[in-house]
């Protein structure tokens, strides 16, 4: 088998490395080759990795953590095969491990981490053959690609089940999330985690909340508390089923605007008190799956702690940049409940901003954008000193922000993103204080923001 | 300046299942009639009538109904046939609004057929969805539509699997210009009858129809269109023609 593949592997490298001279910035595409090549070479070559794999898989927060489980298993000394390009399909994954593949069956690295596609979980853990998947919440997204949230919860309960592809996976589940919660109820060695903090609690639901119901048996969950969209302490009066009691916990959470986070964290090793370099309870959320990833591998917690505290931020997550001079920070949009966390993190720091949003709907983004108006704009009312709307649905994005309060005034289109960019940048040189700057992108905006801002000589060219 | 027709005067809005059938951000419809009757100094009540709860086929002008997952769109489907259809009835038999948006318009027809399973609607449009197999139909999305003599645009986004039959009595909502319309087929979208509504141009319909918003407004006062306040819409007509360059009109 493993001889017969080496040829694929060569003609594969090959073409990558064409394309990369042409400029191509597809990290997929050589992956993409092989697969079409060898429909089982991602699991011959992940097979060679001596420790095997983990996966990540989650709506929101997948890129991040890995990112920061990725710091904690490196800091624990092990080394990594993991798709930190955000390449998360079958020819992502494909090319990280071509990447990896040494002569003659080897592999340079221990352990393969990899954040997975929501919808590619099941084919990727077939191949894979994980031996822990970190299941971290399903929210609404992108509905014209991945369909309604039902269809996705029921992909992954096969996946999971005794006979799927992941059966005998570890499961690493957020205890919050009702519908990831759920997909660990047969399995005895589940590694939950959740927040337990009252002073996080929202006064409701989110309106884009989903999982309302109990997936046992229909009947509307009882919410004792809500902390992020439909994220919280729940459990069903009819049927009885509640929140797993997590064992990987966040208490105390500090929320420090869009800087920082801090939060006590307890594992059945112990407790400490953790310090993120990254903002709002999203990335709580997302340093406690690394953690309890972590704990399923018997990763001290020592490292755990060193870990989480020295991630940055991954590629367009609360990255900070400089533009024109000025701080600058690129945080990546979505879908509603992504979206969300961010305006509510936005909305903690004080006095006005500049605001640069950018709506694409080319294919990685969704082509359908009215997932804006399931967004908590109003958040910002009152909050803009001028706000700056580019991409392909620039003008939708402008109403959505007259219709959430913003005054029309502060409100300008400029649809084309490298001349949008310049205006926030240049336009206000001149002036003397200048508010912060926020870039809301989506997918597609971040990678075009990215490659202007190295062009402006603003931003390094590496893929992190 | 003449007194406004619309002085004084109060719009009463009740959306249909708003915690279950919201799947396509539906509320933006509800964000665009109650800020455009604002900006005119029109009183915007909305009040909601959930799973169990009594609905009031007297006390509201305009009734909306979004979409949601097959799951919740079930639920509706029993509790609507069971509890508010009278209600809706005498509400469309008065002229007021009753609009249907991607679910809610399946809902507002006689059935919907899933393999063996046939769900019955409420019965207002006389229109039959049926899923058939097949890919869903997904994509942006424009109609031409005749209101009042006058010949409108609306773009939109479409993504449902079912395929909707216009009965004898159910005249379409528009003629589609790109997209997929009722069944894919037909070159038909949506359905009409009186004041009742039903299209897939889900979710934010009227964000991107603000002239839309208007007719809605209008009618359901009672009032010409015209006799609105006209507003600075600049931002509106941008975000129509964008919607429509989507689709490619």
């Amino acid at each position: 088998m493993s001889a017969l593949l080496e040829p694929k592997l060569a003609l594969a490298r090959v073409v990558g490395a064409v394309s990369r001279v042409h400029g191509g910035g597809g990290t997929s595409l050589p992956g993409k080759l092989l697969v079409r090549m060898d429909p089982s070479a991602i699991g011959v070559l992940a097979a060679r990795l001596p420790r095997g794999s983990v996966v990540v898989s989650a709506t929101n927060g997948k890129t991040t953590t890995a990112t920061m489980a990725a710091s904690i298993l490196e800091r624990a000394g092990i080394s990594l095969v993991h798709n930190q390009a955000g390449a998360n399909m079958a020819g992502g994954i494909a090319s990280t491990l071509l990447t990896a593949a040494g002569r003659r069956g080897t592999i340079a690295g221990e352990l393969g981490l990899f954040e997975v596609d929501e919808l590619w979980l099941d084919r990727l853990a077939a191949q894979l053959h994980p031996q822990a998947i970190v299941l971290g919440n399903l929210f609404r997204d992108q509905l014209d690609r991945y369909g309604e949230l039902d269809t996705i919860a029921e992909r992954w309960t096969t996946a999971v089940s005794a006979g799927g592809t992941a059966a005998r996976a570890r499961l690493v589940c957020n205890a919050d999330d009702p519908l990831v919660a759920d997909l660990g109820r047969d399995r005895a060695d589940v590694v939950y985690y959740g927040v337990e903090d009252d002073t996080l609690e929202l006064e409701g639901m989110a309106h884009a909340a989903d999982a309302k119901h109990c997936r046992r048996c229909g009947a509307p969950y009882t919410f004792d508390a809500i902390y992020l969209g439909h994220l919280g302490h729940y459990h069903c009066p009819s049927c009885g089923q509640r929140r797993p009691s997590p064992t990987v916990l966040a208490r105390s959470v500090v929320l420090e605007g869009v800087r920082s986070a801090r939060f006590r964290l307890s594992t059945p090793e112990g407790e400490a008190d953790v310090k993120l370099a990254l903002p709002g309870l999203y990335n709580v959320y997302n340093a406690l799956a690394a953690a309890a990833l972590a704990v399923a591998l018997e990763i001290p917690l020592a490292d755990i702690v060193t870990g989480l505290e020295s991630t940055k931020a991954a590629f367009g997550r609360a990255e900070t940049v400089t533009v024109g001079g000025r701080e600058t920070r690129i945080l990546l949009v979505k879908n509603p409940a992504g979206a969300n966390e961010v305006l509510r993190t936005l909305a903690l720091e004080p006095g006005s901003h500049d605001l640069l949003g950018v709506l694409n709907d080319n294919t990685a983004d969704g082509h359908d954008v009215s997932w804006i108006w399931d967004a908590d704009f109003e958040l910002l009312a009152g909050r803009v000193r001028s706000a700056t709307c580019s991409g392909t649905r620039a003008a939708e994005l402008a109403l959505r922000l007259k219709y959430a309060g913003v005054e029309p005034e502060r409100i300008t289109v400029v649809e084309d993103l490298s001349h949008a960019l310049a205006r926030v940048a240049d336009d206000y040189l001149d002036e003397g204080d200048k508010p912060p700057l926020y870039v809301l992108p989506t997918y597609t905006a971040m990678l075009s923001l990215r490659e202007l801002l190295v062009a402006r000589g603003e931003a390094n060219s590496s893929w992190r | 300046m003449a007194v406004s027709a619309t002085e004084g005067r109060v719009l009463r809005v009740c959306a249909l299942y708003p915690d279950l059938m919201n799947i396509y951000a539906d509320r933006g419809n509800l964000f665009v009639l109650q800020r455009r009757c604002a900006w005119r100094g029109i009183d915007f009540q909305l009040s909601g009538s959930g799973l169990g709860e009594s609905l009031d086929g007297g006390a509201h002008d305009i009734y909306y109904l979004g979409g949601g997952q097959d799951r919740d769109q079930q639920l509706c489907a029993e509790d609507l046939v069971a509890g508010k259809r009278e209600p809706l009835y005498e509400a469309a038999s008065r002229g007021a609004i009753v609009l249907g948006v991607c679910g809610g318009y399946q809902l507002l027809g006689e059935s919907y057929t899933l393999g063996d399973d046939q769900l019955q609607g409420v019965g207002l449009l006389d229109v039959r969805t049926v899923r058939e197999p097949g890919q869903r139909l997904i994509g942006n999305v424009a109609i031409e539509v005749h209101l009042d003599g006058d010949v409108h645009v609306l773009a939109g986004f479409e993504n449902h699997g079912g395929r909707t039959h216009l009965g004898s009595d159910a005249a379409p909502l528009g003629r589609v210009l790109k997209g997929h319309g009722n069944d894919g087929r037909s070159g038909f979208e949506g359905a009409r009858a009186g004041n009742t509504i039903g299209t897939y141009l889900h979710g934010p319909l009227l964000p991107k129809n603000t002239w839309f918003a208007d007719w809605l407004i209008s009618t359901a006062l009672g009032i010409d269109t015209g006799a609105l306040t006209s507003l600075d819409d600049s931002f509106e007509r941008e975000a129509h023609t964008s919607a429509r360059r989507a689709a490619g009109v």
